[in-house]
């Protein structure tokens, strides 16, 4: 299965592309419509994908780009779009990001956007939505990069520097599921701390059962949140190898003076320790006793389960940040991350792994940035992994073909039931994933064993 | 309330009977209306995608490619280098300097690592505007590795899906005439838009050998290159999904005298006229084929019809709402519906001719609404209008439905149930059985058949005192 040298294409590509992570975030303002500047199939296919994950609705605008249009400009296509989505979503902003096509053709989209309000504000009866828009050329990077430069767009086109100062924290959680959202929101909650979560898409694209179709779904950062965001007392910005022009926390940072805290993606123990300690120093008090009991619990089961668990090799894949907190998690249970892989490129990510396994025993994991499944796949053979953990694109090569577990983790997940609902973040979502895995590796060796043990 | 329609999709939507039949439709989709329709790349991957032992290279960065990987439930009977994707994962710097040489490079290694029988090179978006010369590159590649290479000029903005099913047509036709027929009996046919969703091919492979026809070639479910290179020796073409193959038929038709049957292999009547058809057509060549098929289809339908009709017993006088990608699989599903005793009041499709349309509204009752290129808005607008009971579609008309209290029945190519043949109407009524039937809609808002007391339901914003009797 080696590949020979030099290999130059993609098989089985481990990222999606910039305006996937565009229109995520997008999804996490109030009222917002995501709205691609291309041709109708990026749209149409982003939809499917995130739905496939979500099994909610996920409406994506488009300019609809012909061939005409790619030749003379998309500029009278995207107007159009923008006046159509308006009219009929209703929508109080609108996201808008670029795809390769409209990148290449040179569309100006901010000086469309420009004459867009000057020539609507009238007809639009001086209502003009938020638009907001990022340039996310699907040749510059992995879905991340679009999703961190759109939540940074937010942050720069929204903020209002006239804003009074607050006691609110500014959260940039990062790329994360509704069930970590609303577990972050219960956190700040329970610290007494206004915190504002952007993007924050735990209704948005995990919502109730309602009366009639909403063509926009309730839920969303407000937006009047995000324009208050240079008034707060500070910002945290989840996420080890954010690049400081990716990152909406060095915004506030550099421009109102927002102190930054930049934190891993809280997963497992130490990860977690160094969010509730940030949450300590932010709120002026101890942690509410329930997280001192949920981290209790934890370390009581990570005690309980460490033998099961104990010297098991573990190839870990996904997003950048993502696999740095699993990374972190797992070394610190007793497992042994033998390879820790991105599609990401950000340069940072050895750096990061190395800071959160650092500590521990034995030889640090393989680390391989801007990798696709084929590489994983190689690698693997000799890794001789116990168990897989990232999302569901690793299990007919990676696992399946290895007869191993695969923890299904991160996105997309879309050969499992419950995806928005997986819960990675805090000591709760450590210990959510703690069972998964002692779980499936006990249930692996039931299977395993000609005897078939029904006590374990 | 707002009117949802489109001022400018007006005329894409008819009421049959309240005007006379007039539906425009063949359109490039309107500028910020969230249709439900793809690109030229969807419309030629989705053809191309199951010839299971050619290269799939998709020229582009890497949405395109990863979006498309193995989402489909096209199976193989043999290799499976179709489930894998491949991309040239094109880069800023690659854009700027173009991408030939990156392309020229990823065919010769993914050839040599792959051995594939032939290579197909999809154009992406992107690939058009830098203006990469693919035939070039495949040609070179092609004389270097001794396999057809074959450039698939499907740059998404080039029009609609349809585009896009006419280039894997012609990229197909390169290949058709270059394969040995000597062996090839005079009862044979190809099976042309048919994508093995499920197994599904096997089904009607199975009727077809029970008759004694012999199949040359599958375009494209469970496809191999060799078989497509000498499907110019079948005696007829059966083409069931006519926007995405009925192109190459033509061309075989024309180049090779091949006679064209139109088929659907969905449904009680469609699959049997579909294999009567094909009798018909040989009976001059074997006389005792006709007695063969009046046995093949009296013995599935007396195992069928006492299952159907369990499930009619429910599903009587239910509504149901079709939206598709073809338009031609639109006809079966109403049919199908028949059977299960219930009507359909919405009808639509991604890419439907005027004549498919005119076609629906002839075989539609009163006042069904028919739809061309539609979106959220409108569609969950018809439905709430027709309170319908079931919708069927794909993954992305799936949550609409949901979201509305409404049943759903995937019937898009990323279904992994078997929808084809005898045994596919019976999966069929299950499926719709299952849905309509279920007692979750007695919960769900919209539909909920009792008033039921919903905690919360007063929306008060104050905090629960605990004062409540118990205290």
């Amino acid at each position: 299965m080696k590949k020979a040298e030099p290999f130059v294409s993609t098989t089985n590509a481990c990222k999606m592309c910039t305006p996937l992570g565009a229109a995520m975030a997008f999804k996490g303002l109030e009222g917002c419509v995501p709205f691609l500047h291309g041709s109708q199939g990026c749209a149409t296919y982003m939809r499917r994908y995130i739905i496939s994950h979500f099994r909610e609705p996920m409406d994506i605008a488009s300019s609809s780009l012909g061939e005409k249009d790619a030749v003379y400009g998309g500029k009278a296509n995207l107007m159009q779009g923008l006046l159509n989505v308006i009219g009929k979503y209703k929508a109080p902003a609108v996201g808008i990001a670029t795809t390769c096509l409209t990148e290449t053709i040179g569309d100006d989209v901010p000086t469309i956007l420009h004459e867009f309000r000057k020539e609507h504000l009238t007809s639009l009866n001086g209502q003009m939505p938020a638009l907001i828009h990022v340039s996310t050329p699907s040749y510059g990077g992995s879905h991340m990069e679009g999703f961190h430069a759109a939540v940074r767009s937010m942050v720069a086109q929204l903020a209002d520097p006239e804003t009074a100062k607050h006691r609110g924290i500014n959260l940039f959680s990062g790329f994360v599921s509704p069930e970590d959202i609303r577990h972050l929101q219960d956190i700040f909650a329970h610290f007494g701390l206004s915190a504002t979560l952007l993007p924050d898409y735990s209704e948005t694209l995990d919502g109730p059962a309602l009366e009639d179709y909403q063509n926009i779904p309730g839920g969303g950062t407000p937006l009047d949140a995000v324009r208050a965001m240079p008034g707060a007392g500070a910002s945290i910005e989840f996420g080890r190898t954010i690049k400081p022009e990716r990152s909406a926390g060095a915004v506030l940072r550099d421009m109102y003076g927002v102190p930054l805290h930049s934190l891993g993606l809280p997963i497992g123990l130490r990860e977690s320790d160094a969010l509730f300690t940030t949450l300590e120093t932010l709120a002026g008090c101890s942690a509410p006793r329930r997280y001192a009991l949920e981290r209790g619990r934890l370390l009581d089961a990570m005690v309980d389960g460490h033998k099961y668990v104990a010297g098991k090799k573990a190839i870990i894949y996904g997003e950048e940040d993502l696999v740095v907190g699993l990374t972190s998690f797992l070394s610190e249970i007793g497992i042994k991350p033998v390879l820790v892989a991105s599609g990401g490129e950000s340069g940072l990510l050895a750096e990061a792994v190395a800071a959160v396994t650092g500590e521990f025993p034995g030889d640090p994991p393989l680390v391989r940035d801007g990798v696709d499944f084929y590489q994983i796949v190689a690698e693997a053979e000799a890794l001789e992994p116990d168990l897989v953990v990232g999302n569901s694109k690793g299990y007919r090569e990676l696992a399946r073909a290895r007869n191993i577990p695969l923890i299904r983790v991160g996105f997309p997940i879309h050969d499992r039931f419950g995806s928005q609902r997986v819960l990675h973040l805090g000591y709760k979502g450590a210990l959510n994933l703690y069972d998964l895995i002692v779980n499936a590796l006990i249930e692996k060796k039931q299977e395993d064993s000609p005897i078939g043990y029904g006590y374990i | 309330m707002e009117p949802v329609i489109f001022e400018e999709r007006k005329t894409q939507i008819h009421r049959k009977g309240a005007e006379p039949f007039s539906i425009s439709c063949n359109k490039s989709s309107l500028a910020g209306a969230v249709s439900q329709r793809a690109c030229v790349f969807c419309g030629s991957r989705v053809v191309l995608y199951p010839i299971a032992d050619a290269l799939h290279l998709v020229h582009g960065p890497i949405g395109c490619a990863v979006y498309t990987w193995d989402i489909r439930g096209a199976l193989s009977s043999g290799p499976e280098l179709h489930r894998l994707s491949f991309s040239t994962d094109l880069r800023e710097k690659d854009v700027i300097f173009g991408g030939e040489k990156k392309l020229h490079q990823a065919l010769i290694e993914l050839i040599d690592l792959h051995k594939p029988n032939a290579a197909f090179v999809y154009s992406t978006c992107i690939v058009g505007i830098i203006g990469d010369d693919l035939k070039a590159v495949c040609k070179k590649v092609q004389a270097e590795k001794g396999i057809p290479v074959i450039p698939v000029q499907s740059e998404g903005f080039k029009g609609n899906k349809r585009e896009g099913y006419l280039a894997a047509c012609e990229a197909m036709f390169q290949l058709v005439g270059t394969g040995d027929v000597s062996t090839i009996s005079p009862l044979s046919v190809n099976i042309l838009g048919d994508f093995n969703l499920a197994g599904e091919i096997w089904i009607i492979q199975d009727y077809l050998k029970r008759m004694g026809v012999e199949v040359v070639a599958n375009i494209t479910g469970d496809g191999r290159v060799a078989d497509v290179r000498r499907a110019h020796g079948a005696a007829l073409n059966l083409v069931q999904c006519s926007g995405a193959t009925m192109d190459l038929a033509k061309m075989m038709q024309e180049k090779y005298g091949i006679p064209v049957i139109r088929v659907s292999y969905f449904g009680i009547e469609d699959m049997s006229d579909a294999l009567y058809d094909v009798a018909k057509f040989f009976q001059d060549k074997d006389p005792e084929i006709m007695t063969r098929t009046q046995e093949l289809v009296r013995e599935e339908l007396m195992a069928l019809y006492p299952k159907l009709q369990t499930f009619r017993k429910d599903l009587e006088g239910k509504k149901a709402a079709i939206y598709v990608g073809g338009a031609f699989k639109a006809f079966s599903l109403i049919k199908s519906f028949r059977h299960l005793g219930m009507n359909v009041v919405m009808v639509g499709s991604q890419t439907g001719t005027e004549e498919d349309y005119r076609e629906l509204a002839e075989i539609t009752d009163e006042g069904t609404i028919i739809v061309d290129d539609t979106n959220p808005l409108e569609l969950s607008a018809f439905i709430k209008e027709k309170d319908v009971d079931i919708f069927v579609g794909g993954v992305k008309e799936r949550p609409i439905a949901f979201k509305l209290g409404v049943g759903f029945c995937d019937h898009n190519h990323e279904r992994k149930e078997a929808l084809e043949g005898f045994l596919g109407m019976y999966n069929f009524a299950r499926e719709v059985h299952a849905t309509v039937t279920s007692p979750v809609w007695n919960f769900t808002p919209r539909r909920r058949k009792s008033p039921i007391t919903v905690p919360g339901a007063s929306q008060s914003t104050e905090a629960c005192t605990g004062k409540g009797r118990a205290s």
